[in-house]
């Protein structure tokens, strides 16, 4: 239903930086990286061709060159699009399922599994009585004697 | 009873399939919510010898919906929010997102023009402080500046008659 931002191809001119500083551009794609385009959910700020990803490319270069530090930037970030924008999530009561829902599923294998193996242990080691013990002995013995 | 266990089992797995399906994740809840209007001073569309500000609502529950001639599902809200501004529910504004000038104002000539005033946010950077990623959007800010409701894509008439419309008469009474 939702139609996202459509790019506008005629615009999408990315402004170059007056000055070439390959640093800088490292630190920008790094922290572009770990953040979530939300016009093409799958695609981080730095991958996505979205306009807004450009846009929001050139913002981090622009905080970056006013001096703010990458943790700083995120929080510019997660103040006006929240935490979705994080590729990795902060650790709250609301994701805590999120960041140890796999490990309850392994720790809820684990116990399936000793569970198992205990019950087949049970059954195993069944409890000979005498008679028994003595029909054993018998059936082997029919046993010898049909071999010829 | 092993039988019993994989079905629940099956069962728990469709239930939560299911509900994933209704889920939109497009529409990720904003932060702004109960928060005040990030702040913008921006040229008129029509007139950029004036300037519009969030500043200059205090004191009257409004709408701000981003708009822009580029986006095309604003075409399909557009006459929702004409007839909404007609009824004088609450004043509509206009934020003009990433669009030209000419192109917005002659956008607004061709399908109506719902606005009090629009804003022209040519670069798009108070579309960022707002959050926006969808256009359209529409915010409903209340007499001392907060966010209260943010929809993202376009208003339905569904949606003014059970959200919008009832949130401004409550807004407004308080």
């Amino acid at each position: 239903m939702l139609v996202l931002l459509v790019m506008n191809v005629a615009r999408a001119a990315e402004s170059a930086p007056a000055v070439h500083d390959p640093q800088l551009d490292e630190r920008v794609r790094a922290l572009a990286e770990t953040l979530r385009c939300l016009v093409c959910q799958n695609e981080t700020i730095a991958d996505s061709p979205a306009e807004l990803a450009t846009d929001l490319r050139k913002q981090i270069r622009e905080k970056m060159q006013q001096g703010l530090s990458d943790r700083e930037i995120l929080d510019y970030m997660v103040a006006r699009y929240g935490d979705f924008v994080l590729y990795r999530p902060p650790l709250k009561t609301i994701t805590i399922l999120l960041w140890f829902g796999p490990l309850l599923f392994l720790l809820a294998g684990l116990g399936a599994l000793f569970y198992r193996l205990t019950q087949r242990r049970k059954e195993a080691e069944v409890e000979l009585s005498e008679t028994d013990h003595a029909r054993a002995k018998a059936l082997l013995k029919s046993d010898d004697n049909e071999i010829p | 009873m092993k039988y019993y266990l994989v079905l629940a089992v099956f069962i728990v797995l469709v239930a939560f399939l299911a509900v994933g399906l209704t889920l939109n994740p497009h529409e990720v809840p904003s932060p702004l919510i109960n928060k005040p209007a990030p702040h913008f001073d921006l040229p008129q569309l029509r007139d950029a010898s004036k300037n519009f500000s969030e500043r200059d609502m205090m004191g009257k529950v409004w709408l701000l919906n981003v708009w822009a001639s580029w986006c095309v599902s604003c075409r399909e809200e557009h006459p929702v929010l004409v007839e909404f501004a007609k009824s004088e529910v609450a004043p509509v504004y206009g934020l003009d997102y990433k669009d030209k000038r000419e192109d917005g104002m002659s956008w607004l000539e061709r399908f109506g023009d719902p606005y009090r005033i629009s804003a022209s946010d040519y670069d798009g950077k108070v579309g960022i402080d707002y959050g926006v990623y969808g256009v359209p959007e529409t915010y409903v800010i209340d007499k001392r500046g907060v966010i209260r409701y943010k929809q993202i894509g376009p208003l339905t008439p569904e949606i003014l008659k059970h959200k919008i419309i009832p949130l401004v008469a409550s807004l407004n009474n308080g």
